[in-house]
């Protein structure tokens, strides 16, 4: 009888044991959700590389664990991503959420996340609400606010002297972000705004009324897919040789090599490019071409630094995933080294940081890339992080 | 655009009587070969021959292979049955290609524009699809009015078992039928590839608005598809250019910039239920003796 017990007691320790050299080795679970179907599913690919790039130079440890990065495909649909943050919190039992593309899912998967108490860190979209009244502890961005990259064009072309601008966006959140954003900086008239639909292909009867507007300048925000599209077809209709065409988000990595000629000194304004001097994004463009040979765009330079935010945060708790508090705190810090050069994190968990004038002109390899013209704005902040009622 | 596939299932649809839901994964089909040819060989003449022959034998090989049996049964199953053909083709695709997007550039003499009137440009391909639309309706209707194989083919639609009985192959006549289709969808999705991008699914986004089209023209008439591609073109056109001034000017900009490209876009659905409800038979139906 008693050596059963001993027996059973002994079984428990043991058990116990196990239990804990099981819990130690288990991974770091990164749930990570961008569109890598569809038209967009370019942009996902950028994402996805430098995911991978930045785990390779991370020796495939995060804060020194295992991990496991679970890819979720979102389609560009709100509903299907907060399906994927749901079976990821769920199934997959993930520590961190990252990723999205698009506000309009983002703001259907950042509650969803934050809401089951696991950290959320977008690396792309910026909707306003959650850069303001919607803040929340864990969920941070390593990309900006919607509105932070349109006030620079806006200060840029108000600078420029320029009027009579005519505004372009899709029609959902992250459009009617740019151009409010815009408007915030740009004081001279605005001949009209006009939203097309989320993934529009054909731009032609847009294009046509723009034409007969006659303004003296053209603002779009046509990310991916969309701005190929818009770029050939506002060639292909002219308008290039007669009205300049200024753009965020539009002329990049991503749309430079299906437009190529059609884009061809146009401005935009970014927090950052390939060509951006630091030590972090030299060797993340470097190995980026090396590995995957194509440039990197900022959507993967966003990724890639989310990646890493992650790996300090868990660096800094000593891989304890329980210590919710640590992490944040490790965070809030931004203490690793971004693609973009240092920056640090506002109250509301959106970066300050510097915005430039990029110009797409021929590079010394004879292929259009982007280049810094200027800084337009330093350590800008974006304009609701008073909503914010987080305190820290 | 919208005719060439419109035309294509019309013809489908009102001479061999069967609902194809799969006309759009044709079209997709079409458009992908067409494109991988043009990347592979850089000439955009060998990749239109190319998809519409390949794409003819595919329509006639998914005919003989799924359809054939189909055509006695109800329409229940002849839906059932192409849309499984939708994914079937949508997944055979995403394996080949990959699920992004592939993108194609205008052929490059096609590339600048024309002078309409002084000041007003107009992009040369466009105006390129609009001519090969026109002359696509011009070949239908001498083929199907006035040549041999347009009479079989009216009078396999008014009578299969009578023409069958005068020694027709009428399965061979109904193979040819639907290949024939098939290429106009793969013309039609040729030439929207460089439009709009080349993805798997990009077929039903147009296929529904090809049943609109056919639907406001009239089921299996050829003119009707003509005449309901036009209207729906321009409908939706005109409401995406026009509707939020208009509706500005009534409601206020504000309310007018979230109402006008939601109403914008239900604009077909709309004329769609109007004409079903003052002439339930189309705009032109086709005459049936």
């Amino acid at each position: 009888m008693r050596a059963l017990r001993l027996s059973v007691v002994l079984g428990l320790v043991a058990g116990l044991l196990a239990g804990q050299v099981a819990r130690a080795a288990e991974p770091v679970k990164i749930g990570f959700i961008t569109s890598l179907s569809g038209p967009a599913g370019i942009i996902g690919k950028h994402m996805k590389d430098s995911v991978e790039l930045a785990l390779d130079h991370l020796g495939r440890k995060v804060g020194g664990l295992e991990v496991e990065v679970i890819y979720g495909d979102d389609q560009r649909k709100p509903d299907v991503g907060k399906q994927l943050a749901d079976e990821m919190l769920k199934k997959h039992k993930v520590n961190f959420v990252s990723g999205i593309i698009w506000s309009n899912v983002m703001l259907a998967v950042a509650p969803t996340v934050t809401g089951a108490g696991t950290i959320m860190v977008g690396t792309n979209a910026g909707p306003h609400e959650l850069s303001g009244k919607m803040c929340n502890e864990l969920y941070f961005t390593t990309s900006w606010q919607n509105d932070q990259t349109p006030e620079a064009m806006g200060k840029y072309m108000q600078d420029q002297g320029l009027t009579d601008v005519y505004a372009m966006a899709p029609n959902y959140a992250a459009g009617k972000d740019m151009v409010n954003g815009f408007k915030r900086y740009f004081k001279g008239r605005v001949v009209d705004e006009v939203y097309t639909k989320l993934g529009q292909q054909d731009y032609q009867a847009e294009i046509s009324q723009l034409r007969g507007k006659s303004p003296k300048a053209v603002f779009v925000f046509y990310p991916g897919d969309m701005g190929i599209q818009f770029l050939k077809q506002y060639a292909q209709a002219g308008l290039r040789e007669q009205i300049p065409l200024y753009s965020v988000y539009t002329v990049d990595e991503i749309s430079l090599p299906a437009v190529a000629e059609a884009a061809l000194g146009n401005y935009e304004t970014r927090y950052w490019s390939p060509d951006l001097k630091n030590e972090a994004n030299a060797k993340y463009v470097g190995d980026f071409k090396k590995k995957f040979g194509y440039t990197p765009s900022f959507y993967g330079a966003q990724s890639y630094d989310g990646i890493l935010l992650i790996d300090s945060a868990v660096r800094a708790v000593k891989g304890d995933l329980g210590n919710k508090k640590g992490m944040v705190a490790a965070m809030r810090k931004a203490d690793f080294r971004s693609t973009r050069g240092t920056f640090t994190f506002n109250v509301n968990h959106t970066p300050i940081q510097n915005f430039y004038l990029l110009r797409a002109v021929k590079g010394t390899s004879g292929e259009i890339e982007m280049q810094i013209q200027k800084t337009v704005f330093e350590n800008h902040k974006d304009a609701y992080y008073q909503e914010c009622p987080m305190k820290w | 655009m919208l005719f060439l596939m419109a035309a294509g299932l019309t013809l489908v649809f009102g001479i061999m009587n069967l609902v194809n839901l799969a006309h759009g994964s044709l079209y997709m089909v079409g458009a992908y070969l067409a494109t991988a040819a043009f990347n592979w060989t850089g000439s955009f003449v060998v990749a239109v021959v190319w998809a519409l022959a390949a794409t003819l034998v595919v329509g006639m090989l998914v005919e003989v292979i799924a359809l054939r049996t189909l055509y006695e049964r109800d329409h229940l199953d002849q839906v059932l049955a192409t849309f499984g053909l939708i994914l079937f083709f949508n997944e055979a695709v995403a394996i080949v290609w990959g699920r992004a997007a592939l993108f194609t550039t205008v052929p490059r003499a096609l590339s600048g524009h024309i002078q309409l009137l002084p000041g007003i440009r107009y992009p040369a391909y466009r105006a390129v699809i609009i001519l090969v639309g026109l002359a696509v309706a011009l070949l239908l209707y001498v083929v199907v009015t006035h040549t041999r194989l347009g009479m079989l083919i009216r009078a396999g639609a008014s009578n299969r078992t009578m023409v069958a009985a005068l020694g027709v192959n009428i399965r061979l006549l109904y193979t040819v039928v639907f290949g024939f289709g098939a290429a106009l969808a793969a013309l039609g999705g040729l030439m929207a590839g460089p439009i709009y991008a080349v993805l798997p699914g990009m077929g039903e986004e147009i296929l529904i608005q090809v049943f609109v089209v056919i639907v406001i023209g009239g089921i299996g008439s050829i003119r009707g598809a003509l005449a309901g591609a036009v209207v729906v073109g321009m409908v939706d056109t005109l409401g995406r250019a026009f509707l939020k001034p208009t509706l500005s000017s009534v409601i206020g900009p504000s309310a007018a910039d979230n109402a006008g490209p939601a109403l914008a876009s239900m604009l077909i659905y709309i004329l769609m239920a109007a004409v079903l409800f003052f002439r339930p038979q189309g705009l032109f139906p086709a005459v049936r003796g």
